[in-house]
C-alpha cells in the first residue's frame, strides 16, 4: 500500500481527500488506479502532472516502479526555460 | 520604387549592386549579395550584430544606407578569415567558448579586429568599453574579454 | 531495452575536457544559418499588423484594400485560423495570442497580416487594412488588476482554487496553496519576524535573435517549416493542431538559434505563417522585428509578494509565509503556483505556507523565461531572510546554513527531499575569498540562494558508425550553447573514441523520433543520456560483428577501450578489432551499424545554486555597479567544463539586468514605452565584472556520469544577490526590482 498525498490543485477532483491510500507497484498502476476511484483525474492525467517517489520527480517514466512505504506526492508539471 | 546602382569594394573585391534609396547596407548584404553573416538583431544601431567596417572604421551597418556605400570599402565576417586560416581572434573565440549561440559572435569579432587595430594591447576596460556596443545575451561577456585578451597576446606575440 | 541510467564510477577520460564545438568554424566564420538566414524560392514577405490599444473589441477588419493591392498574395485574420482547439483552453490562448480574435488584449497582439512579393508592399498592405476598434478600459498592474474596480479582461474567469468560489468574474484566474505544520503557531515561537512586501518588474528573454521563420504549405497537404525555436517537435505539434494539418506531414527544421531562454519554447507567429502559406499558395518568410519581439513575444510575469519569515534568537526559523501575486498576461496560466512552489524551496522549515494567485492583466502573454517564476520569488524570499539575519544579528551565510534543506527535509512544495546540494554550496561559499575580501566606500556585499527543479523527458537519439569508422550523431534537443560538443564528448567517452572522430548535429522532425524542447535545463541530461544508451546499442552490434568476423560466439567478446577484444585463452592470438576494423567490414558482417535510442530522462534532480556579489553605488546619482560577482553551483559532472561556466555566468549576467536594469515601461494608455534594447537596457560588457564561477560535482544518482541540468538555477539568485548588496552599500532595504537609479535615490531621500 502507497500513501499519495494530492496538490492542492487536484483535491477537488478527488472528493476533498489530501491523502489516499492505494496498492501500486508503478506509478502507471498509481494513475490508472487513482483515475478508477476518481474520474475527475482523467483531465489534470493527461499531461498536467508529475510524481516524487522519495523526493525524485518523474514526470514521464510511468513505468518507474514504487517501492514499499515510498513517499508518493502528486506535483503539477512545473514549464521550463 | 527606383532603385540606385552602387559600386563599392567588399572584403576586397569590387561589388555592383542596385538597391532602393531607403534601403540599409544591412540588407543590402544579407539580402542582395548572399553575405548572412551579419545579423540583424535590432535594426536601429542598438546591439551591434551587424557591425561591419566602413572604410576602416568599425559601423552598424543597420544604420548605413546601402548607397552610401559607393566608393567605399566594406569588410564583414565573411572576409575575416583568409581560405582556411582563421584570423587569431576567431580561433581565440572558440577555444575560449567566448560564444553560446553565437548570433552576436561575428558582431563581436568585427568590433574586437576594428579595437586590436587601433590598440594592440587594450586593457580589460578598454576592451569591455569598446564592446559596449554589441549586445550578448548568453555569455555575460567574460569569456567574450578573456578571447579578446588572449588574441591580442597572440597577436603582439607575447608568450601566453 | 530498457537502459539502466544509474550513476556509476568510473574514470572519464574525454567527459570533463574542453574541446572546440563541432559548430564553431561556421559560427565565427559567419556560416551558420540562424532563423533569418534561410529563403526558399519564390518566397514571400510577412508582416503582421498590431493592435495599438491595450484592450480593445474588434468590430471589425476590412482587408479588402490591401487584398487589392498588386504584389499582395495573401492577407489573413483569426477568420483564416478557425478554432480547432476543441475544448483545450491553453491551446486556444496560444491561437488567440497569434491572432486576436474577437479582442486585442494588449499592445502589439496581432489582429492581421500580409503576405507580399516584397517588404515594401507589405507595409503598404498593412496600412489599407481597416480596424474598427472600440477602446476598452485596461490594467497593466498587478495590484491593480486585483482591485476590486479593475477592468475585467475575461468575464467568463471565476477564480479557482477559493472556497466558496467568488460569485463574480475577477481578473484572478486561480489560487494555489502549498505548504506544512501550523504557520500561526511557528509565529508565536518565534523571537524576531520580518514581514514585507517586494516588487518585480516584467522583463524579457533578450535573445538576440528575433523570432523567424520560413513556412511552405503545399496543395498535397504536407509542410514545411524552418524556425528558430528550442523545440521543433513541440512546434510541429502546437502548428498542426491549431492549423489542421497531419503532424507526420509537417516537417520542421530548426535553424541555429540566436538564443531562446525559454521564449522559444511558445509558438508566437509560426502558426501565421504557416496560414499565409496556405492562403497564397507561397513559402512565407516572417520575421520579427525587435518592437514585434518586446511587444509581442513572451515577457515574464511582473510580480507583487508579502513575505513574513520568523525565528528564535538562535537563527532557527520557526515559520515562514509567502503571498505570490504573478502576471500571465491576458490569459489564465500557473506561473505564481509555479513561483509559490520554489519560493522556500532552500529550506529546512517546520512551518511553511505559500500562496500563488495567478493575475490576468493587458500585457503580453508570458513566456518562460529561465527557471520560470523562480527568480521574483528568490528575491522576494532572500530579501526577507538577509533582513531576519541582520535583525537577529547573525550572519547571513551561518543563518542560511543553520536552515538549509537537506536530506530527509520535507520540502515546501510538498515532497521529502532525497540527497540534495544545497549545503555544499553555502559550505562552499562561506569559504569562498570573495566572502572575506574588503569593501570599499559606498560598497556593499550580498549573498542568495537559489533553487529550481531540473527536468528530462522524451529524447530520441541516433548514432550512426561510417565505414571509415567515424561517428555521427542525430540528437532532437536543440542545441541552445555548446550541447553538441559535450554529446559528441559523451559518445566518444562511450565508444572509446577520439572526441575528432564523432560529429553531432541537430535532426528536423522528419528524421528522428519525437523529442521534447531544450527546456527545464534538459539539453545535456536528456540527450547525454539517450547518446549513452545509443552508444551502447551499437557496442552491442559491433560485439556481434566482431564476433562474425572472427567466428567466435559472442559471448566471447568483451568491448574495452573502443576495441573488440576476444577473451579466453583460445582466442589469445586474435588481435583486437577497433571501431575502425569493425565499420570497414559492416557491408559483409550484416550492412550499417548503428545505435539507436529512445527514451524518457528523469530523475533529473533539484538543483541550487549560492551567488556573492559585491556592488558600489554612487549616492549622488543612485547608479550601482557590480564590482565583484561569484556563482557556486552544482554541476553533478560537468561535460564540457567551459561551457557549463558559461551558462553559469550568463544567466547571473542576465539576473543582475533584471535586478538593476531593465523593466518594461507603460504608459498611461497601455502601451509599451520601451520596446527595444536603447530603452530596455540589458546589461552590456562595460556594466560587468569578470562572473567567478566555482563548479561543484555532486553526482546525480540518476544518470550514468552523474550529470545534472545546469542551464537555468544561475538565474534565480542574483535579483536577491544584487538587492542585498545593494542595501548593504546604502543602508535601505531595496524591494523594488529592478533597483534603478531613481528608486535607490527614492529610497534615500526617504530615509533622511
Ligand atoms: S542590427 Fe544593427 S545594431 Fe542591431
Ligand atoms: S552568444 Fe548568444 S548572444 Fe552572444
Amino acid at each position: 500500500m502507497v500513501q499519495v498525498t494530492l496538490w492542492a490543485g487536484l483535491r477537488p477532483l478527488a472528493e476533498d481527500q489530501e491523502h489516499v491510500t492505494i496498492e501500486a507497484a508503478t506509478i502507471r498502476e498509481l494513475l490508472s488506479k487513482l483515475q478508477l476511484r476518481y474520474p475527475a483525474l482523467e483531465q489534470p492525467f493527461r499531461n498536467d502532472v508529475a510524481v516524487a517517489i522519495n523526493g525524485t520527480i518523474y514526470r514521464d517514466d510511468w513505468s518507474q516502479g514504487i517501492p514499499e512505504d515510498a513517499e508518493v506526492f502528486l506535483m503539477r508539471r512545473i514549464p521550463g526555460g | 520604387m527606383t532603385t540606385i546602382a552602387v559600386s563599392t569594394t567588399i572584403n576586397g573585391d569590387d561589388v555592383e549592386y542596385l538597391c532602393h534609396a531607403d534601403e540599409s547596407l544591412l540588407d543590402v548584404l544579407r539580402n542582395r549579395l548572399g553575405l548572412m553573416g551579419s545579423k540583424e538583431g535590432c535594426g536601429t544601431g542598438d546591439c551591434g550584430a551587424c557591425s561591419t567596417m566602413l572604410d576602416g572604421r568599425i559601423v552598424c551597418s543597420c544604420l548605413v544606407l546601402g548607397a552610401e556605400a559607393e566608393g567605399r570599402e566594406i569588410e564583414t565576417i565573411e572576409g575575416m578569415a583568409h581560405g582556411h586560416d582563421l584570423h587569431p581572434l576567431q580561433t581565440k573565440f572558440l577555444e575560449h567558448a567566448a560564444l553560446q549561440c553565437g548570433i552576436c559572435t561575428p558582431g563581436f569579432l568585427m568590433a574586437a579586429k576594428a579595437l586590436l587595430d587601433v590598440n594592440p594591447d587594450p586593457t580589460e576596460e578598454e576592451i569591455r568599453f569598446w564592446l559596449a556596443g554589441n549586445l550578448c545575451r548568453c555569455t555575460g561577456y567574460d569569456k567574450i574579454v578573456r578571447a579578446v585578451q588572449d588574441a591580442a597576446a597572440e597577436m603582439r606575440g607575447d608568450a601566453a | 531495452m530498457s537502459f539502466d541510467a544509474s550513476y556509476n564510477e568510473k574514470e572519464l577520460n574525454a567527459v570533463g575536457t574542453r574541446p572546440v564545438r563541432p559548430d564553431g568554424v561556421d559560427k565565427v566564420t559567419g556560416r551558420a544559418r540562424y532563423g533569418a538566414d534561410y529563403n526558399m524560392p519564390g518566397q514571400l514577405v510577412a508582416r503582421v499588423l498590431r493592435s495599438p490599444h491595450a484592450h480593445a473589441r474588434i468590430l471589425r477588419i476590412d482587408t479588402s484594400q490591401a487584398e487589392a493591392l498588386k504584389g499582395v498574395k495573401a492577407v489573413v485574420t483569426a477568420a483564416d485560423l478557425p478554432d480547432l482547439t476543441d475544448g483545450d483552453a491553453s491551446l486556444f490562448a496560444i491561437l488567440d495570442n497569434c491572432m486576436a480574435r474577437t479582442k486585442a488584449l494588449y499592445d502589439g497582439h496581432a489582429v492581421a497580416a500580409v503576405a507580399a512579393i516584397d517588404v515594401h508592399v507589405a507595409r503598404k498592405a498593412l496600412k489599407l487594412i481597416e480596424v474598427d476598434y472600440e477602446v476598452l478600459p485596461h490594467v497593466v498592474d498587478v495590484d491593480l488588476a486585483m482591485a476590486p474596480d479593475a477592468p475585467v479582461l475575461d468575464e467568463t474567469i471565476i477564480t479557482k482554487g477559493v472556497t466558496p468560489a467568488p460569485d463574480a468574474p475577477s481578473n484572478v484566474f486561480a489560487h494555489s496553496e502549498f505548504g506544512h505544520g501550523d504557520v500561526a503557531a511557528g509565529f508565536a515561537k518565534a523571537d524576531e519576524i520580518v514581514e514585507r512586501t517586494f516588487k518585480t518588474e516584467q522583463t524579457h528573454q533578450g535573445y538576440i535573435e528575433p523570432h523567424a521563420c520560413v513556412a511552405s504549405c503545399n496543395s498535397d497537404g504536407s509542410a514545411e517549416m524552418w524556425v528558430c525555436t528550442q523545440g521543433p517537435f513541440v512546434y510541429r505539434q502546437v502548428c498542426a493542431d491549431l492549423l489542421g494539418l497531419e503532424v507526420s506531414k509537417l516537417k520542421v527544421t530548426s535553424s541555429e538559434i540566436g538564443g531562446g531562454f525559454g521564449g522559444k519554447t511558445h509558438v508566437w507567429a509560426e502558426p501565421v505563417a504557416l496560414a499565409l502559406s496556405r492562403k497564397a499558395g507561397r513559402p512565407v518568410k516572417l520575421v520579427m522585428s525587435r518592437n514585434e519581439v518586446f511587444r509581442a513575444s513572451g515577457p515574464t510575469s511582473a510580480t507583487s509578494i508579502d513575505v513574513k519569515i520568523g525565528a528564535t534568537k538562535d537563527g532557527t526559523i520557526t515559520a515562514a509565509e509567502a503571498t505570490l501575486r504573478y502576471t500571465s498576461g491576458p490569459y489564465p496560466d500557473t506561473w505564481a503556483e509555479t513561483g509559490a512552489m520554489t519560493a522556500f524551496a532552500c529550506y529546512d522549515l517546520e512551518n511553511v505556507k505559500t500562496v500563488g494567485i495567478e493575475v490576468l492583466v493587458n500585457r503580453p502573454k508570458v513566456a518562460a523565461y529561465r527557471a520560470p517564476s523562480a527568480p521574483m520569488a528568490a528575491f522576494a524570499v532572500e530579501s526577507a531572510i538577509d533582513s531576519l539575519a541582520h535583525k537577529i544579528g547573525i550572519d547571513a551565510v551561518d543563518f542560511r546554513i543553520k536552515n538549509a534543506a537537506r536530506e530527509g527535509t520535507r520540502s515546501s512544495y510538498g515532497p521529502v527531499y532525497g540527497p540534495i546540494g544545497i549545503g555544499p554550496t553555502l559550505e562552499a561559499a562561506k569559504a569562498h575569498a570573495h566572502m572575506s575580501a574588503p569593501l570599499g566606500k559606498n560598497q556593499g556585499r550580498g549573498m542568495a540562494c537559489g533553487f529550481w527543479f531540473n527536468f528530462g523527458g522524451q529524447t530520441c537519439t541516433d548514432l550512426n558508425i561510417s565505414a571509415d569508422g567515424t561517428v555521427t550523431l542525430s540528437v532532437g534537443t536543440v542545441d541552445v550553447g555548446g550541447s553538441r560538443a559535450s554529446l559528441s564528448m559523451i559518445a566518444a567517452e562511450e565508444l572509446g573514441i577520439a572526441y575528432e572522430d564523432v560529429k553531432a548535429g541537430v535532426a528536423d522532425t522528419a528524421s528522428l523520433g519525437y523529442n521534447d524542447m531544450t527546456d527545464g535545463s534538459r539539453g545535456t541530461f536528456s540527450s547525454s543520456m539517450a547518446t549513452i544508451s545509443a552508444a551502447r546499442n551499437a557496442i552491442a552490434v559491433m560485439k556481434q560483428r566482431a564476433a562474425l568476423m572472427w567466428d567466435i560466439p559472442v559471448e566471447d567478446i568483451e568491448w574495452k577501450d573502443g576495441q573488440a577484444h576476444a577473451v579466453g585463452a583460445s582466442h589469445d592470438n586474435l588481435a583486437p578489432l577497433s571501431v575502425k576494423d569493425i565499420a570497414a567490414k559492416a557491408g559483409n558482417t550484416g550492412g550499417p551499424i548503428a545505435g539507436h535510442s529512445e527514451l524518457v530522462a528523469d530523475g533529473a534532480g533539484v538543483s541550487f545554486g549560492t551567488h556573492i556579489c559585491d556592488v558600489e553605488v554612487d549616492p549622488e546619482t543612485g547608479a550601482t555597479r557590480v564590482i565583484r560577482y561569484t556563482v557556486i553551483q552544482d554541476a553533478g559532472k560537468a561535460v564540457h567544463p567551459a561551457y557549463v561556466e558559461g551558462q553559469y555566468q550568463g544567466g547571473a549576467a542576465q539576473g543582475i539586468g533584471w535586478a538593476l536594469n531593465e523593466e518594461y515601461i507603460y504608459g498611461e494608455d497601455g502601451r509599451l514605452q520601451n520596446a527595444g534594447f536603447l530603452d530596455y537596457r540589458i546589461p552590456v560588457c562595460s556594466d560587468l565584472p569578470m562572473i567567478d564561477t566555482q563548479i561543484l560535482e555532486i553526482p546525480n544518482p540518476n544518470h550514468p556520469y552523474g550529470v545534472r541540468g545546469v542551464g537555468e538555477t544561475s538565474i534565480v539568485p542574483p535579483l536577491a544577490a544584487v538587492a542585498n548588496a545593494v542595501s548593504d552599500a546604502v543602508g535601505v532595504r531595496m524591494t523594488h526590482v529592478p533597483i534603478s537609479p531613481p528608486r535607490i535615490l527614492a529610497a534615500l531621500k526617504a530615509q533622511r
